[in-house]
């Protein structure tokens, strides 16, 4: 019986391996007699032979941490949302929260206030720090300024921009370890926050900044939650920590606890 | 939803196809990370089946939406896209270099499809389906991704004094 015409795609086919072997036969007795042909499929087997070879080696080559954190989900979908909506939208839903009747003068705009009381300052720190852990623990790329691999000059930096000498917590015992810190506009002037990542990507922030005037007596721990967002926060020697994650009360309350007694004179 | 690990089993795959589709091993991951988190995005359009199709295809339409946005090529079924050359690959060994140099001088469209063939070892009819494309054009432009990458090789080997790579 004679064999089908030898078509370019059964010539494709020989060359990734993929015809069934009595096909193959007749493709080989048919490329016997076309030379012109067969060397051009041997160039395609050969590329097909450089591509694996060229590329492969990336197949051993360690997964990038950040790939790996973008194959997690359920971490950085809701925090994503809640940065892309950033300071707008959180901050109108705090704001709404923090300008209600009892914290400020109703229906006056929050500058507005100068005879404000002493513990201004520890009532915009929450929000502060909650729109900033949302605004940039999502972040993929660039979620800090200055790496933890730089942590010298990071926190030499920083605590220049503060005007105090800053300590950065160690949580490794609680399973976080410092991914870096950046500088942030805060109320009254620079302030600092700190992010810290554990195994399973989540993530925590610390928030530091100048406490005003009036402040200068240790605050006992505050709580407050806005939009999933725990926040610890106190305040000692004229500044004001908040530390920040998605995470349950309960569970950010050892954490808090390690850095309040860290940072604690 | 896929679970995590089968995700995370993806990675090396989906980093060697982005690595020889970039040329650039930075970009790729670049494009790894968008396609996981696209991929995260759009599970509830996930059906349990091939994961690794799947990311696939979804790396076909971040790869052709960063290509629109870049305007750094038209992506077109389109046989006489004029060549457009970029910067080769930064890799090690002159072996990688001159690949990797004559596929980033494919059209993106070939390069998609020689790659998915000849690296991921895929069947026509699956490559059709990640591309979304009838399998008689993923012959077609098979046949013209191998045809050019043979005389950009063998260019390579001939090229003038002062650019010939030394073997």
């Amino acid at each position: 019986m004679k064999p089908a015409p030898i078509s370019e795609d059964d010539l494709h086919a020989w060359a990734d391996g993929r015809l069934e072997a009595a096909r193959r036969a007749e493709v080989e007795a048919w490329l016997a007699e076309h030379p012109q042909e067969a060397a051009a499929l041997a160039a395609w087997r050969q590329q097909n032979a450089r591509l694996h070879a060229a590329f492969d080696p990336v197949l051993a080559e360690a997964v990038p941490a950040r790939l790996r954190a973008a194959a997690t989900p359920g971490r950085w979908r809701p925090l994503r949302a809640a940065a892309a909506l950033g300071w707008l939208a959180l901050g109108a839903v705090l704001g709404a929260t923090w300008n209600a009747p009892g914290w400020n003068a109703p229906g006056g705009a929050r500058h507005a206030d100068s005879h404000a009381q002493p513990a201004d300052a520890l009532i915009e720190l929450p929000r502060r720090a909650a729109v900033a852990h949302a605004v940039y623990t999502p972040e993929q790329r660039h979620p800090v300024e200055v790496g933890a691999d730089n942590e010298q000059h990071l926190v030499a930096w920083l605590s220049k921009r503060l005007g105090t000498p800053l300590r950065v917590p160690d949580l490794g015992p609680l399973g976080y370890h410092l991914m870096g810190g950046r500088l942030l506009a805060a109320e009254a002037g620079p302030g600092a926050q700190f992010m810290y990542d554990n195994a399973t990507g989540q993530r925590l922030t610390l928030y530091v900044s100048a406490a005003g005037s009036g402040n200068g007596a240790a605050a006992s721990f505050r709580f407050a939650e806005e939009e999933g967002i725990s926040v610890f926060y106190w305040a000692e020697n004229g500044f004001a920590y908040a530390l920040s994650a998605r995470q349950p009360r309960a569970a950010l309350l050892p954490v808090a606890d390690a850095v309040y007694r860290q940072l604690a004179p | 939803m896929p679970s995590t690990d089968a995700l995370l089993a993806e990675i090396p795959r989906l980093r060697r196809y982005a690595r020889a589709l970039t040329g650039d091993a930075t970009r790729a991951d670049d494009l790894v990370q968008d396609t996981l988190e696209r991929a995260l995005n759009k599970w509830r359009l996930w059906r349990p089946g091939n994961l690794r199709n799947w990311l696939l295809t979804t790396m076909h339409h971040v790869f052709i939406n960063q290509l629109a946005a870049e305007n750094r090529l038209q992506y077109r079924d389109a046989a006489e896209l004029p060549e457009t050359p970029v910067a080769p690959a930064q890799s090690d060994g002159l072996e990688l270099r001159d690949l990797g140099r004559a596929l980033q001088a494919l059209p993106a469209d070939q390069r998609e499809i020689l790659l998915l063939v000849g690296l991921e070892d895929l069947s026509y009819e699956e490559t059709a389906r990640i591309v979304g494309i009838p399998p008689g054009t993923v012959m077609s432009r098979l046949s013209r991704a191998r045809g050019r990458l043979r005389g950009l090789l063998a260019e390579g080997e001939t090229l003038p004094a002062h650019l010939k790579i030394v073997k």
